[in-house]
């Protein structure tokens, strides 16, 4: 009896649609392309599992906004609205490189592709640097949840939850976008290698869903804590 | 269905509309318009979101498989979010109001 490998061998070689392919397409798949649309229906299987563990977190915020709106509102004002309009600004444009980038790969222009990843880098890190002056000064006001929690304005207990949510959300947020970079880091070191071509860039397409799906949960955190209440 | 390649004008178009529906979101948060502040204020969080996932996530192109996907996860969000707060917003209904907290 032969091993499964050497008839696996075999009924790849006699299966027609085994026959001459590109290296990078597995021989599970009918083509290069059903290859391609399983890779990127994948990610977007694990981006609906992102969206459902960002949701809890949203459920929670919209569950105790609506109980303390004013509190909430007062809370948010302390948000530094300038900071956070840049970095919504920051992150559009990190989006934009980052669609670049993928344009790049599909035209087989590795260089492009190279610069664009390296620019969506350099704006994410752009980014965590804004925050983390934003945390610092939190830290500095006292307006950090715990024992050393200072609010001088109205319904300081209320407002505290506000800022836990804001740590929570936020901190959740940068988290992805530090495995952004990480993943990115490494699409540069292959993508140098020439491992990235016209015909097989599913790495940076598949990367590229996740930055942008970091992108939309900032889209609306920026609205829902920084915009609450500065009409008042 | 295989790679559909946006152009780069197109992608140059998206960036601009979303730079400016975020200028126009700071504006709007300026302006006192009551309740309606947290409408437009998801209003257009909902139009970049969406932008950003019709031509920088190629949904737009993309199989009409995962259309169904992403389209399920914002129903299960739905749900989510609006069976969760079916509690809290018609606890004041009853005559014995108990608030979700404090």
């Amino acid at each position: 009896m032969e091993a499964y490998s050497d008839q696996r061998e075999r009924a790849l070689e006699t299966t027609p649609a085994a026959g001459p392919h590109h290296a990078d397409h597995q021989h599970q798949f009918d083509s290069a392309a059903q290859q391609y649309d399983a890779s990127t229906l994948g990610m977007w299987v694990f981006l609906v599992t992102e969206i459902m563990f960002f949701g809890g977190v949203f459920t929670m915020y919209v569950a105790y906004r609506a109980a303390y709106p004013g509190a909430f509102g007062h809370a948010s004002n302390h948000l530094n609205l300038t900071l956070g309009a840049i970095n919504t600004a920051v992150l559009i444009a990190s989006s934009l490189t980052m669609a670049l980038a993928v344009h790049s790969s599909q035209m087989g222009k590795r260089s492009a592709l190279v610069t664009y990843l390296l620019l969506t880098m350099l704006l994410g890190s752009v980014f965590l640097g804004i925050k983390g002056v934003e945390y610092a000064h939190k830290f500095e006001e006292g307006l950090v949840p715990g024992p050393g929690f200072t609010y001088s304005g109205p319904d300081a207990n209320q407002a505290q939850l506000f800022f836990s949510l804001y740590f929570a959300m936020t901190g959740l947020h940068a988290l992805h976008m530090v495995i952004g970079l990480v993943l990115m880091a490494v699409l540069v070191l292959q993508a140098r290698k020439g491992r990235y071509t016209k015909l097989y860039h599913t790495p940076i397409e598949i990367s590229g869903l996740y930055w942008h799906f970091v992108d939309i949960v900032w889209i609306f955190l920026f609205p829902l804590l920084y915009l609450i209440a500065r009409h008042e | 269905m295989s790679e559909h390649v946006i152009s780069i004008r197109v992608y140059f178009g998206i960036f601009f509309v979303l730079m400016a529906l975020t200028a126009v979101t700071v504006g709007a948060a300026m302006i006192d318009l009551g309740r309606l502040n947290i409408v437009v204020a998801m209003t257009i969080a909902v139009i970049k979101a969406t932008l950003v996932l019709l031509y920088f996530m190629h949904l737009r192109y993309s199989p009409r498989l995962t259309w169904l996907v992403v389209g399920v996860a914002f129903a299960w969000l739905g749900i989510l979010i609006g069976l969760t707060m079916v509690d809290p917003l018609t606890r004041m209904w009853l005559r014995s109001f108990v608030p979700l907290a404090g």
